[in-house]
């Protein structure tokens, strides 16, 4: 266990850090972030005992670490600073063993076994075993940097204090050394105390996080407390903006770059929407926000091309994504760059309307197939059938994330109460459907002008939306009712 | 394991053969075979024993001296431009040595050592001032930079050395042929002076050989790695003031040796201190001799200074090194 307590210190009679204190307990990880000159390396160094400190204490289980002779430090804490530079070359075997420096003593002092296994386990894991013989100054940075870590690693201190531990590395080995670093913190019970510059490493990988601003915390904690907009940009000086990692609980952050988009009038306008027997298409001349549970590229991002694609009822292929994409691609659209939508529906039977609002418009397109009806109310065994109501809104206007949301439930709303006035039915239960099986529904919007922050059914844009899918659907299942009589 | 046996293997042959070769040729050629049998021509033994073989061993003592001196020095400062010699040492140990002469000082119960340990105490002096000068001008310490800092001092201490010269008057010829460094009709009592100086401060730089190895990372990462680097570096900068004071005494300043045997050695057999200092001491013998060989035969009767062929070949590869840092990064091997 680490702890530091009300620490200050710095070169000259500068102080750089001012009254830190915080404490990390074995086989916890302790991220330091802070833009460039807050201290964190002033702050490393002081706690490395390599800056003596003006205040405070650092202890380790309760003992001063400037009570501990040179050595014994060494055994305790091991430190991988930033890479420098050398006049000379070791070989990279050569490197590592002087790990072992601290647990050697007397004139004469021979190489244990012990000395010998910790070198080659260090090796192992940081994978440089095979290139053992080579001279670090032939490696490349990325390959240095892990000599140094395995270093590090065969001091077997119980503590490791890390300067940047991933820089010159390449995404991969980033991963790979924060994997190893976190396996031995947690096996080996180790504290660990390492200076990140990426926000989002970090977070990913740290249990604590220490926000340092001019040579104080600004913010200590677990990373959901520390990783924050209104934090990050107030200390870094930048805008950001967070969002969840897409597998770990863990905050993560975007740069917002000051780069302005290109806004050459994006305007999305029913009459550009291509109808044939084939697919209904949009194309924008600017990437949308898109949120969609679409077939090709659902979830959210930006996308320039929208398909909903006419298939045959008995359309089943085993790998219906990359069929989809090789349509897409066949015609001559790019599949990262286009969301596709399939139905059974005839896509000529499309209905695409626009809706004028004083903030700007939406078009709605709908097709609907509603062949299955479900109600949804009702828990009954069903097997999936092609028979699909998709539902496009197009907004012009700049929508927050949860009126992306909001104007799905919306749409939703309205396509349950165009049912009901349709009287689509649910063959299985015999009541009114709430939707098919497999609806599939796309909000996307330019970004540009009005900001609209909700898409409730009370805002003005969830009352164009409500009015709007609720028409075409009626409209689209009118459609498909009478194309199926004829 | 197996380089390193080599390494020692080849070092003492060359070091043995250098040997052979100092004591037999000459301007009487003398049998190898007297240095095992001195019955079989004893007006030879003689010249072998005691002019050819004194000669021979203090031109290997001050060799082996510069050579781990240099390669210690280079390790200390990550520096691989620096020497006894471009450091200024060697010259601090002649000012030390020259005013003892030049006065006549005779410490109390030193003796003939006298000589010897102003030398000493010399070089320590200019060693601290030229480290301290050179932190001064620049923190990080720049190879420039600490030799830059070797030429003020070492400019400085020749006008110094000059002006007892002058002062002096008829000695004159003697001490600048001891400046130029020689290791010629010194005998036996030269190597008894310098003996166990080198083999003091050729022990302390061999303990800190690990030590070495860390702090070619730099002096804060061996602090992390537990050298303790203000202990450390202050006993290998009297083992190495020790060395060149110890050298200089006896043999006036030869230059280059410090820097081109640690650079060979570093090339051949690689930097591991463990190694490289005793494989520096060795080599530096064995060039020594040689050169030393060299100077006395080259143009025969005429003897030259032996630091002009130390000189001879060290310049070059000094400007060699300097370039290839310049060029190349760090220096391979």
């Amino acid at each position: 266990m680490l702890e530091i307590q009300n620490l200050s210190g710095g070169y000259g009679e500068k102080k750089i850090i001012e009254d830190v204190s915080f404490r990390v307990e074995k086989g916890e990880m302790l991220g330091i972030l802070g833009p460039n000159g807050s201290g964190k390396s002033t702050l490393m160094k002081l706690m490395s005992g390599v800056l003596p400190f003006k205040e405070g204490t650092i202890t380790v289980d309760g003992k001063q670490i400037t009570d501990f002779p040179p050595k014994q430090l060494a055994r305790t804490m091991a430190v991988l600073p930033q890479l420098h530079v050398h006049a000379f070359s070791h070989s990279v075997r050569e490197t590592v063993s002087l790990g072992r420096y601290p647990h050697q003593s007397g004139w004469f002092s021979s190489w244990s076994k012990e000395d010998e296994n910790s070198v080659v386990e260090a090796m192992r894991l940081m994978d440089i075993s095979h290139y053992e013989k080579s001279q670090i100054d032939q490696l490349s940075g990325g390959e240095q940097q892990r000599v140094f870590v395995a270093q590090a690693l065969a001091q077997n201190a119980s503590i490791l204090l890390l300067d940047e531990p991933t820089n010159h590395l390449d995404i991969n080995h980033q991963k790979e050394l924060l994997d190893t670093i976190k396996k031995q913190a947690i096996e080996k019970d180790l504290t660990i105390v390492s200076i990140f510059h990426d926000i989002n490493l970090a977070a990913m990988y740290c249990d604590k996080l220490l926000l340092l601003d001019k040579g104080r915390i600004y913010r200590i904690g677990e990373p959901h407390e520390v990783v924050r907009e209104h934090d990050v940009e107030a200390v870094y000086k930048t805008r950001v903006s967070n969002h969840p990692h897409p597998e770990l609980p863990k905050p993560q952050i975007t740069l917002l770059p000051n780069v302005k988009r290109d806004i050459s009038s994006a305007q999305i306008r029913a009459e550009d929407f291509s109808i044939s027997s084939k697919m209904v298409l949009y194309r924008s001349r600017v990437p949308l926000k898109t949120v969609s549970s679409a077939v090709v590229n659902p979830g959210s991002g930006w996308f320039r091309n929208f398909m909903n694609r006419h298939v045959d009822a008995s359309y089943n292929i085993d790998n219906s994504l990359e069929e989809m994409k090789g349509f897409i691609e066949k015609n001559e659209l790019k599949s990262t760059d286009t969301v596709g939508m399939m139905t059974a529906v005839q896509t000529r039977h499309a209905i695409v309307k626009e809706y004028e609002g004083t903030f700007g418009s939406v078009v709605i397109a709908v097709t609907a197939g509603v062949g299955n009806g479900v109600d949804v109310s009702k828990a009954v065994e069903r097997t999936m059938h092609v028979g699909t109501i998709n539902t496009w809104i197009m907004v012009n206007g700049s929508l927050s994330e949860e009126a992306f949301i909001q104007a799905m439930i919306t749409a939703t709303e309205a396509k349950t109460k165009a049912l009901q006035q349709e009287q689509v039915m649910d063959p299985l239960t015999g009541t009114i459907a709430t939707g098919t099986s497999t609806d599939s529904c796309l909000v996307a919007a330019t970004q540009q002008g009005e900001y609209l922050p909700y898409a409730g059914p009370v805002t003005e844009i969830g009352k164009l939306i409500g009015r709007g899918v609720f028409e075409c659907t009626v409209e689209g299942i009118k459609a498909y009712r009478e194309a199926k009589k004829a | 394991m197996n380089k390193n046996f080599l390494a020692y293997i080849v070092s003492l042959l060359l070091l043995g053969g250098a040997i052979v070769l100092g004591v037999t040729i000459g301007t009487v050629p003398i049998s190898p075979v007297v240095l095992f049998n001195p019955k079989f021509d004893e007006t030879a033994a003689n010249i072998l024993w005691n002019i050819r073989m004194p000669r021979v061993v203090l031109a290997g003592l001050v060799g082996a001296a510069l050579a781990i001196a240099g390669a210690a020095f280079q390790g200390l400062l990550k520096n691989p431009l620096a020497d006894p010699y471009t450091l200024g040492v060697s010259s601090g140990a002649s000012v030390g040595a020259v005013m003892t002469l030049f006065f006549g000082i005779s410490l109390p119960f030193l003796g003939t050592f006298t000589l010897p340990v102003m030398s000493m105490i010399g070089a320590l002096l200019t060693m601290f001032m030229v480290m301290g000068f050179a932190k001064l001008v620049d923190r990080s310490m720049k190879m420039e930079t600490v030799i830059l800092t070797g030429i003020i001092f070492s400019s400085f201490l020749g006008s110094v050395i000059s002006l007892m010269i002058a002062l002096t008057g008829e000695e004159l010829r003697q001490i600048i042929g001891w400046l130029l460094g020689s290791v010629s009709m010194r005998g036996w009592p030269y190597v008894q002076m310098a003996l166990p100086f080198i083999g003091i401060g050729s022990f302390v730089l061999w303990l800190n050989r690990r030590e070495l190895n860390a702090m070619l990372f730099g002096e804060e990462r061996a602090q992390h790695l537990g050298v303790d680097v203000k202990k450390r570096k202050l006993s290998i900068l009297i083992g190495g003031s020790v060395l060149t004071g110890a050298a200089v005494a006896v043999s006036g300043t030869i230059g280059f040796i410090g820097l081109v045997v640690p650079h060979m050695t570093r090339l051949v057999w690689g930097s591991d201190h463990r190694h490289l200092l005793p494989l520096s001491f060795i080599n530096g013998a064995a060039l020594l001799i040689v050169c030393d060989l060299l100077a006395r035969t080259i143009i025969s009767p005429t003897e030259l200074p032996i630091g002009v062929i130390t000189s001879f070949i060290g310049a070059p590869v000094f400007a060699y090194i300097f370039f290839r840092q310049r060029k190349g990064g760090s220096m391979n091997a």
